[in-house]
């Protein structure tokens, strides 16, 4: 019953943030929106008894990565988003066919065998295990993902470098 | 202990621990406008109080009566989230730092620490990283150009030296083998040859101390990294647009983030609660208290030392140091403690 509770409300809280973000005319108040929405993730792990991954999701996701979203919207300075009249026919089909499909899913999901609820905690992921499957399981998926990771810094150096200057121009004699 | 009993027991122990953490935020402010007067060859406040005592009192009700101005260009909600993001941040983590051992009152086993996560101390780093939201929406919402610019630099600075900051504790992870911080300190309990503690800095974590030290100044933006917020800079970075009881909240966030990496610096590096125990049982349970807080006074004592005597970085070489000096050597910290700890076992 408090699993249920606790899960419905982190839960809301997460789809409320989701719907916000796309609700929201602001850039910035969208960011911030998915900051709570990488909150109520977190929650829901921590629900789920996997203590590290929570942790790890704020530290990585909602304190780091959401603040280099931040920092860029604050660069760009992106102004209010401007409301075009085109959207109507997608909140006439968009709107029942989401909840439609939805409602699918959620059906497909619960009338399979072998899936039923699970109670808080149930689900234990301390960092000793997590270290030792990344170490001993996993461990070339994650020195595989390091190599990627420099990749992808050496492209972000090579798109933020200045350009090679042109020849300075001669002085006239 | 029933549900019932635990809900009341944490509300009081939040209540304490809030009460005091905001005592002691007065306080520090006290203390550093004492110390770096004397340091600067005058008194500091004196006026108000015996010592300047009440000072802070004087202070508080300063800041309550001033005019509080919203200037009219600001991005209103994030203007006024901005400071509170701050002090609940900075005030958050006090709910995982043990200050003592457990302490059995009317029968109950209390530890002195409002919860004893298993992963205290990623509940710690990770409410330093949503600190830095404060900073840049604060300089982003003012909508002026010394607060945008402070803001942008402050939050850098901070995500840059987290990193650092992270690296360096993971030494102290490596050599006691669990995050909660209870569990941490307990494992620098006993003595080297009967007299030295067999506290962290003591076990090979010096580097690992003197990295953390520094780069915790440089995530609560002080001398020698308060460029973001130096006067002389940017007129006042981040909060130059706010008055009153707001600034003061972001005055209140700086203090009680430097009370918590004073804090962190105890039970990570200087054993936390653990020092000589002698005396009736009272005594006992009291005394690992007061050398908790004698520690944490310490640390704070050189934290406002440091802001007296060092001039300030310049933002490109304070980014350089924390990225190319800093990062490397937490890195060959945590690979040498690695290797001690793996060829030991």
């Amino acid at each position: 019953m408090l699993h249920l509770v606790l899960f419905s409300v982190f839960g809301l809280i997460c789809v409320a943030g989701a719907v916000n973000l796309l609700a929201q005319r602001h850039p910035i108040n969208s960011a911030l929106s998915l900051v709570v929405v990488m909150g109520a993730l977190s929650a829901e792990y921590l629900l789920l008894g996997a203590e590290f991954v929570a942790a790890v999701q704020v530290i990585v996701y909602a304190g780091a990565i959401m603040v280099l979203f931040v920092f860029v919207i604050m660069l760009l300075n992106a102004g209010v988003e401007e409301r075009t009249g085109g959207s109507r026919v997608a909140l006439l089909f968009g709107v029942p066919g989401m909840l439609i499909g939805s409602l699918l899913v959620a059906w497909v999901l619960l009338h399979r065998s072998g899936t039923e609820a699970v109670s808080i905690g149930a689900l234990p992921g301390p960092p000793r295990i997590i270290g030792w499957l990344l170490f001993h399981d996993f461990l070339l998926p994650f020195e595989v993902t390091s190599i990627l990771v420099l990749i992808a810094i050496m492209g972000a150096v090579v798109l933020a470098a200045k350009p090679p200057s042109a020849a300075p121009p001669k002085r006239e004699g | 202990m029933s549900i019932g009993t635990y809900i009341l027991v944490s509300v009081i122990k939040i209540v304490i621990a809030l009460f005091v953490l905001l005592t002691a935020v007065a306080y520090s402010v006290w203390l550093e406008r004492k110390v770096v007067g004397h340091i600067q060859n005058r008194w500091g406040p004196t006026r108000v109080g015996p010592f300047g005592l009440l000072q802070p009192m004087a202070d508080g009700v300063k800041f309550l009566f001033k005019e509080d101005l919203t200037p009219p260009h600001v991005y209103k909600p994030l203007y006024i989230a901005a400071p509170m993001i701050a002090v609940i941040f900075a005030l958050t983590s006090i709910a995982v730092i043990p200050i003592g051992n457990v302490v059995t009152i009317a029968g109950l086993e209390i530890p002195l620490q409002i919860t004893d996560v298993n992963i205290g101390l990623l509940i710690v780093l990770g409410i330093t990283s949503l600190g830095v939201y404060g900073v840049a929406l604060a300089g982003w919402s003012s909508n002026s150009k010394y607060s945008l610019l402070g803001g942008l630099r402050a939050s850098a600075q901070m995500v840059s030296y987290e990193i650092a900051l992270g690296l360096s504790l993971i030494g102290v992870l490596i050599m006691s083998g669990s995050f909660s911080l209870r569990a941490i300190v307990e494992s620098q309990g006993g003595h080297f040859w009967g007299f030295i503690p067999r506290w962290n800095i003591f076990t090979g974590q010096i580097v690992g101390f003197f990295i953390y030290l520094i780069a915790a100044y440089a995530e609560t933006n002080r001398i020698p990294f308060d460029l973001p917020e130096a006067e002389t800079e940017l007129v006042a970075g981040y909060h130059t647009e706010y008055s009153a009881m707001k600034f003061a909240m972001f005055f209140m966030a700086e203090y009680a983030n430097m009370i918590t990496v004073a804090c962190l610096a105890t039970l990570l590096f200087f054993g936390g609660w653990h020092g000589p125990i002698f005396g009736p049982a009272i005594l006992q349970a009291l005394l690992p208290v007061f050398w908790f807080v004698a520690k944490v006074f310490v640390f704070l004592f050189i934290y406002i030392w440091v802001r007296g005597t060092l001039p300030r970085f310049r933002y490109d070489q304070l980014m350089a140091f924390g990225w190319k000096f800093l990062l490397p050597l937490a890195i060959a910290n945590l690979v040498v403690t690695a290797l001690v700890v793996a060829i030991r076992a």
